[in-house]
């Protein structure tokens, strides 16, 4: 085929003139990472207390966490994110969106992308969560009742502690999902690894091997990701379950 | 407060427009990729569970490889990659011409099938070894056993968590947007900046997505609670 391969191009000056293209995808990666840690930060915080109240006995909470678990997992993210970033604005005080605007850039498609990836992160994590807790033994909520606990301090001391440790594995892939996901922010105009390996493809015409850089970029992420969890997993797993290492079993 | 020209009833002209071409163009996409996608994914899995290494070990990369790399990269690949393998295909000499429709199903089909691999290679695992052993009592082959007594068990395990996943790709179709493609959100897209009305649209399509995903997932739950009891 007549296409004509060089992997020398990744030292070529990129369009800026002063970094070359492999620097500009260290860039992406580096949005790529960053973008995900600050929208996985607000995912797990936010997804923790949606996801237990999803569980509490309190009916009110227990709604509205079930609304905001339905509404954010079932309109795509994209969508969730041109919600944010052409909609939001308009229903914001006006100080706060023109010092959105006056970010530079791309700061300003950074914060509304962490927002949305943020909520939309929650509403899955919530989800994992809730399976969670609910695949523990009721025997658990029963005795520390029984035991004199006011609800939230069973959650807080028992049932919280036990659930984030089984759901360590579907919490690795959501994640690694938050990683994945993360690339829809080139489409607000924040160049993380994909959208970085997409211009790279258009200013120096060697589209493969921009993809492929991409590709091996994010096979690294994974594998890192996946095994740190790995080691954090048999840290804290749960002695006595089958998924616990074997010294910690008794 | 509010933009001033708020209204919703403003997309109303360009209604037949969002759910003839649109949406229409969304549900062909996740019906031919589903389709498709779950019919290599079965392949997939049943080659990730075949005792032989050379027939096992491709097929675990791929799906690994497809899993760990998000779906806008993949949809770029194949968007510049497919003109490339059409020429292979027909032995041409210059690229060949594909068209984003079809570059797009092709790329969700082959990205699905990792998905699907995954979730049917579990369903056949669920399936108790007695299964295997009994129908191999019988005298049946490899492909026969498989065909009327592993797979027909396997897909009615597997079934909520395929109906979800389809539910996802429902979802993803949306990010074809990256190829100016005329799905639900493109043609939203492109009727709310000939209009100046972009933030109604975008509520408009977050809504009729919420609708469709909220009940298809009730009906999800619903399914998975009656194959639950009927255990």
């Amino acid at each position: 085929m007549n296409y004509d391969w060089s992997w020398s191009v990744f030292l070529d000056p990129s369009l800026d003139g002063t970094r070359s293209y492999l620097q500009m995808l260290f860039v992406g990666v580096g949005w790529t990472l960053t973008l995900a840690a600050c929208a996985w930060t607000i995912a797990l915080l936010l997804g923790s207390l949606i996801g237990t109240l999803r569980c509490v006995s309190h009916k009110p909470l227990k709604f509205i966490a079930t609304v905001y678990v339905e509404v954010f997992r079932n309109i795509p993210l994209l969508v969730q994110l041109f919600l944010c970033y052409f909609v939001l604005p308009e229903f914001l005080p006006s100080s706060m969106s023109t010092a959105l605007k006056q970010l530079p850039h791309p700061w300003g498609a950074f914060c509304l992308a962490v927002l949305a990836m943020g909520c939309y992160g929650a509403a899955r994590l919530a989800e994992t969560l809730r399976a969670g807790i609910e695949s523990l033994p009721r025997g658990q909520m029963l005795a520390a009742r029984a035991m004199g606990l006011t609800e939230y301090q069973a959650y807080r001391h028992i049932i919280l502690p036990e659930a984030f440790r089984i759901i360590l594995p579907p919490m690795t892939s959501e994640l690694m999902g938050t990683i994945k996901y993360s690339s829809v922010a080139l489409t607000i105009g924040l160049l993380e690894l994909t959208g970085q390996a997409r211009s790279m493809a258009d200013f120096s015409f060697h589209i493969f091997e921009a993809f492929c850089a991409a590709t091996i970029g994010y096979l690294l992420i994974n594998g890192a990701v996946s095994q740190g969890m790995r080691m954090l997993e048999r840290h804290v797993a749960v002695p006595g379950l089958i998924g616990a290492a074997p010294k910690d079993a008794v | 407060m509010a933009a001033p020209h708020f209204e919703l009833s403003a997309i109303l002209p360009s209604l037949p427009y969002l759910l003839k071409t649109g949406l229409a163009f969304t549900l062909t996409l996740t019906a031919l990729a589903a389709v498709m996608g779950l019919a290599l994914g079965t392949l997939l899995a049943m080659a990730r569970l075949s005792p032989i290494k050379l027939i096992a070990w491709p097929a675990a990369v791929y799906v690994n490889v497809m899993r760990s790399v998000p779906l806008l990269l993949v949809i770029f690949w194949f968007y510049f990659l497919m003109p490339y393998m059409g020429a292979w295909v027909l032995g041409a000499s210059s690229p060949v011409q594909v068209g984003a429709f079809k570059s797009a199903v092709i790329t969700f089909t082959l990205f699905e099938a990792a998905y699907f691999c995954e979730i049917v290679r579990a369903g056949i695992q669920s399936v108790p070894k007695g299964q295997v052993a009994a129908g191999m009592a019988l005298g049946m082959e490899h492909g026969q056993l498989m065909r009327s007594v592993v797979l027909p068990q396997a897909f009615r395990n597997m079934m909520p968590a395929l109906l979800t996943r389809i539910i996802m790709l429902f979802q993803d179709t949306s990010l074809v947007y990256v190829l100016s493609l005329t799905d639900f959100l493109g043609a939203a897209s492109k009727i709310g900046q000939r209009d100046g009305r972009l933030p109604e649209m975008y509520i408009f399509v977050a809504l009729v997505y919420l609708a469709i995903c909220f009940a298809a997932s009730r009906g999800t739950a619903y399914l998975a609670r009656r194959h639950r009891h009927s255990h």
